[in-house]
């Protein structure tokens, strides 16, 4: 009986700029390169103040293992080397530079030798590319497997499941080359047989591109998914496509896939090409309050308000500006924020769409329960939380919480049931880490 | 301008739905049920309904002001509970009966609790009981619908308890001609608002096939005859014990399965209680039990995480 099926919500698609080809926008007068656009050690600057830089010019190196080079996006002068915080709210390094406007590219760059998987690896790694879909994790990482055997298929992460973004969307339809130069490397470099691209159905004009190459290569398949949230979350991607399930604490490659975004290889097909890194992004730009919706290639690093501005700026006051789509994105504090590497959208709301609903009490309806993609019990996790039991909490796994708000979005009562989650996932792993210190003074 | 920017935790977009779009959902769903009590046992209904869902409202107002809670009467809750309360009700009931039984609905087993999401029982179906044992012959007596040109009788169910003959055809049972109380009658009344619902997704078919179902079965398996267990299914309060009140969120489990659970127990105490207990009816004791069961059932019945390894 069907009880319990993988689950999710009806978002609104709202992917209002999806027949927008991207356009560049002009020169910035400025951009702000921050070094901890990745998961991992932040990238370390390697230029001062007053340093003439050019585009792909080196200007970070990586600071550990998990970690990536950052090259500046646009060419001109370093004015300051300085901390930012982010909205994240980790703090590191940025470069600050300010444009010549002439975006003269690094006379150095050239595209890499490519000959085995070692320097295929090395040349991933230099293109800076990490996670484009939004997770930011160092791509040469990911892609560095010890033993190829265990990679049983690729795939290629098209879903783009938040409401609003097309930027991969955009990547399918217009970057069909790159994206087939760069399976080729997949299948030569890494040996990879079975490479499957899911998209979900609300993207016609991509499933046709995609499919073009799946016609032309026999390790391709396309999947059309539906278009349900969170379709294309690391975790529900693979299940859907391969029905396998990443266990708790092991990697997508311990169950023999990799799951990448269709722009993460677009980027790195192009590198290989070109020998230009990655120092441009495009971004949707859209939500009630812009003006102008389309969808942007920006420099990275370059201030919002300059994206805006190019978008025909607002057309009613911004009250809510965020990185990313209205399901997961980060609200940001105002708009002299740069564009990371790892962004694909910038939205602004009006104050009607910004505004969030009062809270009522839980009716215990059961959405959240039934609409977690991954099985979690929000209602007993703030069961857990307020008794501060943290043995509960860990039972109940909500370590696994991927904060997709599938809960809060479809609570009755509009409980802010992300920020209690992510408080427990905090006070979760304190106790934890006190726990295991207690521990080790009992054996010490 | 900048500095006005609202900075939240995601999401920043919400499913339409509300508390209160739900509570309104739900007594639409009740109006055919309501409608059907005006006809069949007259305009006195009218009277019992406006007296449970005014004090119902009036009392929930008047608890937040003295204990100086946010006034919640806007989410429709205790008029959800007034009407269900109504609709289980003789339509002879005196009024300050059923103005009391809207006091201990709730004030005693919603509010002293702590209000909608925290009473572990249904106020409407605790309501009633405690209706029953302290009014015992008003709430008994059986009240025959005014289009029925009888003086009042035994229920079907006090008749089928007592091996005696119905003499009510099937269609006037599924019609809700027949005594009873005023909104439970008319199944066909409840089955078109309990679709409604299903319809809406403000509630699934799991609970109410489950009482239904298990309801028609074990009356099939004890009286061994179709046509007595179809009696037994169309009688009473298990249509809209099965649609309204067993499906009550706060009081039921939130899984599918633990619905499904929640609902099966509903039909076999019910049965029980039908068949041998000293009762003739066993709807609402049998849904109050399992109010009672609640937690127990959401824990055995929780979704596995996905992906989730025991340490």
């Amino acid at each position: 009986m069907p009880f319990f099926k993988m689950s999710g919500v009806h978002a609104p698609h709202m992917k209002n700029t999806a027949e927008m080809e991207p356009v560049r926008m002009p020169v910035p007068a400025s951009v702000v390169i921050p070094m901890n656009m990745h998961i991992g050690a932040p990238a370390k600057p390697i230029v001062k103040a007053g340093d003439i830089v050019s585009v792909g010019q080196q200007i970070g190196e990586p600071g550990g293992f998990v970690s990536v080079p950052v090259y500046a996006s646009v060419s001109g002068k370093v004015t300051k080397v300085d901390k930012v915080t982010g909205a994240n709210g980790a703090s590191a390094d940025a470069v600050y530079i300010e444009s010549d406007g002439e975006m003269r590219p690094f006379e150095e760059l050239k595209a890499p030798t490519i000959n085995d998987f070692d320097s295929f690896i090395a040349a991933v790694k230099n293109s800076g590319v990490v996670g484009l879909g939004g997770a930011g994790f160092p791509t040469a990482v990911k892609l560095g497997v010890k033993d190829l055997s265990q990679i049983e298929e690729v795939l290629l992460n098209g879903a783009e499941c938040e409401p609003f973004i097309t930027s991969d969307t955009r990547t399918m339809i217009d970057r069909t080359k790159d994206l087939t130069e760069g399976i080729a490397l997949l299948e030569k470099y890494l040996g990879v047989k079975k490479i499957i691209i899911g998209i979900e159905n609300n993207k016609p004009e991509a499933i046709a591109k995609m499919q073009e190459i799946a016609a032309a290569d026999a390790a391709v398949t396309v999947k059309v998914l539906p278009s349900v949230f969170p379709q294309g979350g690391e975790k529900v991607l693979i299940y859907k496509l391969t029905g396998k399930v990443v266990p708790e604490g092991k990697l997508p490659l311990d169950v023999g896939c990799i799951v990448l975004n269709v722009t993460t290889l677009a980027t790195i097909a192009a590198y290989v090409r070109t020998g230009m890194p990655l120092v441009e992004k495009c971004v949707t730009v859209d939500g009630s309050a812009v003006a102008s919706p389309k969808n942007v290639i920006v420099p990275i690093g370059t201030l919002y308000k300059d994206v805006f501005e190019f978008a025909g700026g607002f057309k009613e006051e911004p009250k809510k500006v965020l990185a990313g789509g209205p399901m997961m994105g980060i609200a940001m504090p105002n708009l002299e924020q740069p564009v990371l590497s790892n962004c694909n959208a910038i939205l602004a709301f009006n104050a009607k769409d910004a505004a969030r609903p009062e809270e009522s009490p839980c009716i215990r309806c059961g959405n959240c329960v039934n609409h977690c993609p991954l099985g979690l019990n929000p209602i007993a996790f703030a069961q857990a939380l307020n008794a501060k039991d943290y043995d509960e909490l860990a039972r109940l796994k909500v370590n696994l919480c991927m904060e997709c708000g599938c809960c809060a979005f479809s609570c009755p009562a509009k409980r802010n049931i992300v920020a209690r989650n992510k408080l427990a996932k905090a006070q979760l792993r304190v106790y934890q880490q006190k726990q295991a210190a207690k521990e080790k003074e009992k054996e010490a | 301008m900048e500095e006005n920017l609202i900075v939240s935790v995601s999401p920043h977009v919400f499913a339409k739905r509300t508390t209160k779009s739900i509570m309104l959902d739900v007594i639409i769903a009740l109006v055919p049920a309501a409608i059907a009590g005006v006809i069949l046992f007259g305009p006195r209904s009218i009277a019992v309904i406006a007296a449970c869902v005014i004090s119902c409202v009036g009392f929930e107002a008047l608890f937040n002001v003295i204990v100086k809670k946010k006034q919640t009467i806007g989410d429709l809750s205790a008029v959800v509970t007034g009407l269900l309360l109504a609709l289980n009700l003789p339509v002879s009931i005196p009024i300050w009966q059923a103005v009391v039984g809207s006091f201990a609905a709730i004030i005693v087993v919603k509010n002293l609790f702590g209000g909608l999401g925290f009473n572990f029982a249904n106020p409407a179906i605790t309501g009633r009981i405690i209706m029953l044992i302290a009014f015992t012959g008003t709430m008994t007596a059986a009240a025959m619908p005014s289009v029925v040109d009888t003086v009042a009788s035994a229920t079907p169910l006090a008749q089928l308890a007592a091996k005696e003959d119905v003499g009510v055809s099937m269609l006037d049972m599924f019609l809700g001609v027949r005594g009873g109380a005023l909104g439970e009658t008319c199944a066909l009344a409840l089955l078109i608002g309990g679709i409604y619902l299903i319809v809406r997704k403000v509630i699934t078919w799991h609970t109410p096939v489950a009482f239904l179902g298990s309801v028609f079965l074990l009356s099939l398996l004890y009286t061994g005859s179709f046509e007595n267990a179809m009696f037994y299914l169309l009688s009473g309060g298990v249509f809209i014990g099965a649609f309204f009140m067993a499906t009550d969120y706060v009081t039921t489990p939130t899984t599918h399965l633990g619905q499904f659970v929640f609902g099966l127990g509903c039909g076999l105490i019910t049965c029980l209680i039908r068949f041998w207990g000293s009762y003739p009816e066993g709807v609402s004791f049998s849904i109050l039990l399992m109010n009672i069961l609640t937690p127990y059932i959401e824990k055995l019945t929780m979704h596995k995480p996905f992906g989730g390894v025991a340490k």
